[in-house]
């Protein structure tokens, strides 16, 4: 199989490991420099830019996480005068604020050729059309793809999210053959070809999903209705967004693209790097990105990593898809949702308490959030249309807040389980 | 001329209406009116019963959310076209009705109506102006 960038990604590990030491030392100077928060993490720890000196340093130097991000909203993080800042996109924070990220230039190229460097490892060339149903707006799903599908002088059908009709009418019209989307979408858009009869239409051959965790048994039920190669990739905003990773067709787990990224697997708890193989949080170093660069960022995703060789040839450590996070954020259609998000949304409305509970559901194929919102006396009206208007605010306050209209429904006080340790607020019956 | 209603938040599941009705009974509490407004998954129970702030305190104590009101209870003329008329008189004035429901005024027998209304004052003074007569009480009240 075709390799986009074989001088980097079959690169023998002695010498990914110079390279990364190198560059390390280069983004350390860069953030230092540039970035009062790294400097002030570093004058904090005692920690000079020269006790950095390659990739064995790399411990020493602090975790960055998301909070981090909260604190310096919006651009408190990023490293190059404003000008040089290109693009800007935004994932959910924490709480109402979203999480922005900057591009320059060189980022938003560099950005297209690591999407490049997957889509080739999941076989897609110039001569594929390829349909795109991802969100194209703030998210980096859309135009992430987007970009790197143009690189490999593919054709692109950017029909973004929704309309699931359409999408099948444009794939079967247009002779699509490859599919970009979340697979739980896939699973959807699979069930309803299906359904309207256009499965024998359908000239797809691959499809490269993301932005969200799924199984063995999903792959399988996607790669049946659709007929095709379903190929996972990985990445996130806060890193640069998809291309962080990608799985090749041998599928021994996604090749995580080390000339520009240090992947490390940490003890969630305790933050001790782990030994290889074993399960942990990932850490993700960028080396290369300009406006935003990153030092070890807590990614909160589960996984372990490898560095054999595998028989595709490229020589970068691969990471098991992911098994879960460390933290409570849900990932509902590919959207970031976080419990403490629905809490300060909620709370924004008066007399509004914070008993709630958050159901996630699957329902034939794609994710349902329902949020329950108890109803004391602060909020309680005898009129109908005072209720009813209160319900839509929460649901405008939710929507506004989480960039997904989730379903609200009223119930009644104590109708929500108390406990005295931490509130069970999130009930995932997600199965595949 | 106002009478207290009492309204109480229910999710549309099996037996809750049964629970309200029961703390009402075990605390020998009589319902003289009610009313039901529903979505698909909740409702609110509006009640006129003869112990208000006692019906009030039981339902809290219970876990409901209740709550204290004021409606205007009207007396209507138990013969064809006479809600008619009253609600001809609001609808002249351009005055809304929130809702409303209708019960049998348990001392003398007679037809009459709950209203709330969207601007109190002038729905009452326009019946009041229209010969219509507003309850000054309701007898079970006296107690």
């Amino acid at each position: 199989m075709a390799i986009w960038d074989p001088e980097y990604e079959c690169m023998p590990r002695d010498e990914i490991r110079r390279l990364q030491s190198r560059r390390l030392v280069d983004v350390v100077g860069r953030v230092y420099e540039n970035v009062p928060f790294y400097r002030q993490r570093f004058d904090e720890a005692g920690l000079k830019p020269s006790d950095i000196t390659s990739v064995d340093d790399l411990e020493k130097i602090p975790f960055t996480t998301k909070d981090d991000f909260r604190n310096q909203y919006p651009f408190g993080l990023f490293a190059v005068p404003r000008r040089d800042v290109v693009r800007i996109h935004c994932s959910s924070g924490t709480t109402g604020k979203p999480t922005v990220v900057g591009y320059t230039k060189k980022d938003l190229e560099t950005w297209s050729d690591l999407v490049a460097r997957f889509l080739t490892a999941a076989s897609v060339t110039a001569d594929d059309t390829v349909q795109i149903a991802f969100g194209y707006g703030l998210f980096t799903g859309g135009f992430g793809l987007h970009y790197g599908v143009e690189k490999i002088g593919a054709t692109i059908v950017p029909a973004s999210s929704g309309f699931t009709e359409r999408q099948l009418h444009l794939m079967a019209d247009f002779g699509v053959t490859v599919l970009v989307c979340t697979p739980s979408y896939a699973l959807y858009l699979g069930e309803t070809a299906v359904a309207l009869g256009l499965s024998d239409r359908l000239k797809l051959r691959v499809g490269c999903f993301g932005a969200e965790p799924w199984t063995d048994q999903m792959r399988d039920s996607i790669e049946e209705r659709l007929g095709i190669r379903a190929t996972d990739n990985y990445g996130l905003s806060e890193v640069i967004g998809p291309g962080v990773a990608g799985e090749c067709l041998e599928r021994n787990g996604h090749h995580i693209f080390e000339d520009h990224f240090i992947p490390e697997i940490v003890d969630p708890e305790t933050g001790e790097s782990l030994p290889e193989g074993e399960l942990g949080e990932l850490v993700v170093t960028t080396l290369t990105k300009e406006a935003l660069p990153v030092l070890r960022y807590r990614t909160r995703d589960l996984t372990a990593l490898h560095t054999g060789k595998c028989s595709c040839g490229r020589t970068q450590a691969r990471i098991e898809r992911l098994h879960g996070r460390s933290d409570d954020m849900l990932i509902i259609r590919g959207v970031n949702v976080f419990p403490s998000q629905i809490e300060s949304a909620l709370l924004e409305v008066e007399g509004t308490q914070p008993h709630y509970r958050i159901l996630v559901d699957r329902e034939r194929g794609q994710d349902t959030l329902t949020v329950e919102v108890e109803v004391g006396a602060g909020i309680f009206r005898d009129e109908m249309k005072a209720m009813v208007a209160l319900e839509n605010t929460l649901k405008e306050k939710l929507t506004n807040t989480l960039g997904l209209t989730p379903r609200l429904r009223l119930v009644e006080p104590k109708s929500i389980e108390r406990s005295t340790g931490k509130a069970v607020r999130v009930i995932d019956n997600r199965k595949d | 001329m106002q009478v207290p209603q009492i309204s109480v938040f229910l999710e549309n599941k099996t037996g809750r209406m049964a629970d309200v009705t029961e703390i009402l009974a075990q605390n020998d509490i009589n319902i003289i009116a009610l009313s039901v407004a529903d979505t698909s998954e909740f409702g609110i129970l509006r009640l006129i019963v003869n112990k208000p702030e006692e019906a009030y305190k039981m339902l809290k104590a219970a876990g409901f959310t209740a709550m204290t009101n004021f409606v205007i209870a009207v007396e209507v003329a138990d013969e064809p076209g006479g809600l008619a008329k009253i609600l001809r008189l609001l609808s002249d004035a351009v005055l809304n009705v929130e809702y409303m429901y209708a019960f049998v005024e348990p001392s003398t027998g007679r037809a009459a109506l709950i209203f709330r209304f969207e601007k109190e004052t002038e729905a009452v003074r326009t019946l009041q102006a229209g010969g219509i007569a507003i309850l000054q009480k309701i007898d079970v009240f006296k107690d």
